[in-house]
């Protein structure tokens, strides 16, 4: 079973902090995916999405990133650039974030076969359902960059009929 | 829900009551051993140190504290030698963001690799036994089956698309796996740990108050685990709640009162958001002032820790026999009293201790729905005063459950059909309560006192006492740091 997952994370009480839930929404609004292909909204639900990500053969990330850049900066990472470590000081399990689930897959030799991250320089934390401008107008380029990367993985979703 | 039923005097039917109990009971077993192995139990397990452990040992170790079947020498070696291939993979870089090494870790490597593998372990287990939540409740996580007098999901042994004897053969294997995980992994472990770290049953005491607004009602309406509050770790005398007497404070906490020195109930709960702190980032918050989003909730103007402890506590104290079997076995077999329960180390053993027997219940519950069912009884919803019209023009409640973290209650005011007000008073207010007019300290802040710590860059002890409690802190925050930098910081006065 090779299983293609698009998971998008984060938390949409939050601004810009739910972007990447943002981004799986705007997909699955868009287009039609085949059967082998999941789109995830993975909010916050942390620990709790690892049988998702173990279940994958391919997984591809979206997701709010602190990297000090401008906001709405876009950034791919793979393989040994996509930080991965267990870090026990955190204060809940509820933390556990997508570091954690990777630490935890590769230490049960059950990371996908590949992974890959699209991240966006957040600029606003504020509580809001709204992304803050310069990040919204990336949500259109992830969502062709993540069929770009379904392209490369063989994957063609169909844009939906306007009904 | 329970606000709303309470408010409108609606009785939720007997089938609902014990879906209820089932789905709370599971939720309960798989969050505790969720906390524990993948939060609290690395407070207390050297993950590096598990490096230098004898497989043979191991097994050795592992065989004479359980009958748990996974504990042969290939076994732990096989854990051991994943764990290897993932410290030697330079890319994770782990271990400078913990606290490996910390001298405050006691655990003989031996001890520290069954921990990791049992960690590993209760990773699938918990991925199994929760399927019990997609079964009765639509879908995990956040289920769909909850209404405003009683549960959607259909019971019928006659349908295929609805809860029947299949559905209550599958949650008996299901809840069976539960009760031998809990049974033979994780009460093992925590009785194998804890002798390592008895000084921990003198530190984190805390207020001294617990309260418990009891949850799993039986047929007549009595809880199981039952409601009540004790005062200075008294536990001769298990106080009658009286929710009126629950009030929240705002004095330090970034809220508007109309008046911040006094309480209000929470029917009368007032919501204004006003931060007044320092711009982040900063250093430090002025404590005299407000410094918290956390409202300061009080009973009788005292301070209450919630949770597990509290709930075998007031149990205890009232006089409930299998509560009291629990904690007198496991006090036994550590060889203490149980003025070792006002403790960290308390904490995290209460925790234990309910798991088991919720665990047992769950068999129980099932039981009971199977013979309801049996008895040509499916009805699973209160339906007659579902109609706004058919509502009072104005109607309060106070719904109530023990959460696994502890006492949640949710205060309704309906007025015109409509939410009027609306206040929850979650569990984590409880215990992260910021002090109150009076100065008095939360749970966590009254814990933290005169607790020792070895290295105050790496303020391990801190984190063990915190986590003890079981916070819910973060459900929200998800960034993702590409700098890989720990974001969380605890500062040691």
């Amino acid at each position: 079973m090779s299983e293609t997952l698009v998971l998008g994370l984060g938390n949409t009480l939050l601004s810009d902090e739910g972007v990447g839930v943002r981004v799986v929404e705007r997909l699955l609004e868009q287009y039609d995916f085949p059967e082998g292909v999941r789109l995830l909204d993975g909010g916050t639900l942390g620990l709790n999405l690892l049988p998702d990500v173990e279940d994958a053969t391919r997984l591809l990330v979206v997701d709010a990133v602190q990297a000090r850049q401008p906001a709405g900066r876009l950034m791919r990472l793979t393989g040994n650039d996509i930080p991965i470590f267990l870090d026990t000081s955190k204060i809940s399990p509820h933390q556990e974030s997508l570091q954690d689930i990777l630490a935890l897959a590769v230490l049960r030799g059950t990371l996908p076969e590949e992974v890959v991250l699209w991240g966006v320089q957040i600029g606003s934390m504020e509580v809001s359902l709204e992304l803050s401008p310069p990040v919204a107008a990336q949500v259109g380029v992830l969502v062709r960059k993540v069929l770009e990367e379904l392209k490369r993985w063989g994957v063609e979703p169909q844009p939906k009929r306007k009904s | 829900m329970r606000a709303v039923e309470d408010a409108l005097g609606i009785e939720v039917p007997n089938n609902a009551r014990i879906l209820r109990n089932i789905i709370e009971g599971i939720q309960y077993v798989q969050d505790h051993v969720v906390h524990f192995y993948h939060l609290h139990a690395l407070d207390w397990v050297d993950i590096v140190s598990a490096l230098d452990a004898d497989p043979s040992a191991t097994a050795k170790l592992a065989q004479s504290i359980s009958d748990y079947a996974k504990s042969s020498t290939d076994y732990f070696q096989g854990i051991k030698d994943r764990l290897t291939a993932f410290v030697a993979s330079g890319q994770l870089g782990p271990f400078a963001n913990a606290y490996w090494g910390h001298p405050a870790y006691k655990l003989p490597p031996e001890a520290n690799l069954m921990a990791v593998a049992h960690y590993l372990e209760a990773l699938d287990w918990q991925r199994d036994v929760i399927r019990a939540h997609a079964i009765l409740g639509g879908k995990n996580p956040h289920l769909q089956t909850y209404l405003v007098g009683g549960q959607s999901t259909p019971i019928d042994p006659n349908s295929q698309h609805a809860l029947n004897a299949g559905t209550i053969a599958f949650l008996q294997g299901l809840f069976s796996k539960a009760k031998q995980f809990v049974g033979q992994v994780y009460l093992p472990d925590v009785l194998a740990v804890a002798p390592f770290y008895l000084d921990w049953a003198g530190i984190g005491g805390g207020t001294g108050n617990f309260l418990s607004y009891g949850d799993f009602p039986d047929a007549a309406g009595n809880p199981w685990l039952p409601q009540g509050y004790i005062l200075n770790k008294d536990l001769r005398t298990v106080y009658p709640v009286n929710h009126t007497d629950i009030t929240e404070y705002v004095t330090h906490a970034w809220y508007d009162y109309d008046d911040d020195n006094k309480a209000l109930h929470p029917w009368e709960g007032e919501t204004r958001p006003n931060y007044t702190g320092p711009k982040p980032p900063y250093d430090y918050l002025e404590t005299d002032q407000k410094y918290s989003w956390l409202k300061a909730p009080r009973l009788k103007d005292e301070p209450m820790e919630v949770g597990p402890l509290a709930r075998m506590l007031v149990a205890y104290a009232a006089g409930h026999k299998r509560v009291q079997e629990g904690v007198n076995s496991v006090l036994e077999t550590l060889g203490v009293g149980p003025e070792v329960l006002f403790s960290t180390l308390g904490r995290t053993a209460a925790r234990c201790i309910e798991t088991v027997l919720i665990a047992e219940k769950l068999a129980e519950w099932t039981n009971e729905l199977a013979g309801s069912m049996a008895g040509g009884d499916y009805k699973i919803h209160e339906g007659t005063l579902w109609d706004p019209d058919t509502w009072p023009a104005e109607a309060k409640g106070w719904g109530y459950t023990e959460a696994p973290r502890g006492a949640l209650g949710h205060w309704i005011h309906i007025k015109d059909k409509k939410t009027f007000n609306y206040q929850a008073v979650v569990p984590s207010t409880w215990n992260a309560s910021p002090r109150d007019v009076n100065s008095k300290m939360g749970p966590y802040e009254a814990s933290l006192i005169d607790t020792p710590i070895a290295d105050p860059e790496k303020p391990l002890e801190v984190l063990r006492t915190i986590h003890s409690f079981d916070p819910c802190m973060a459900c929200g925050v998800h960034v993702l740091d590409a700098e890989g930098q720990e974001v969380t910081r605890i500062r040691v006065v």
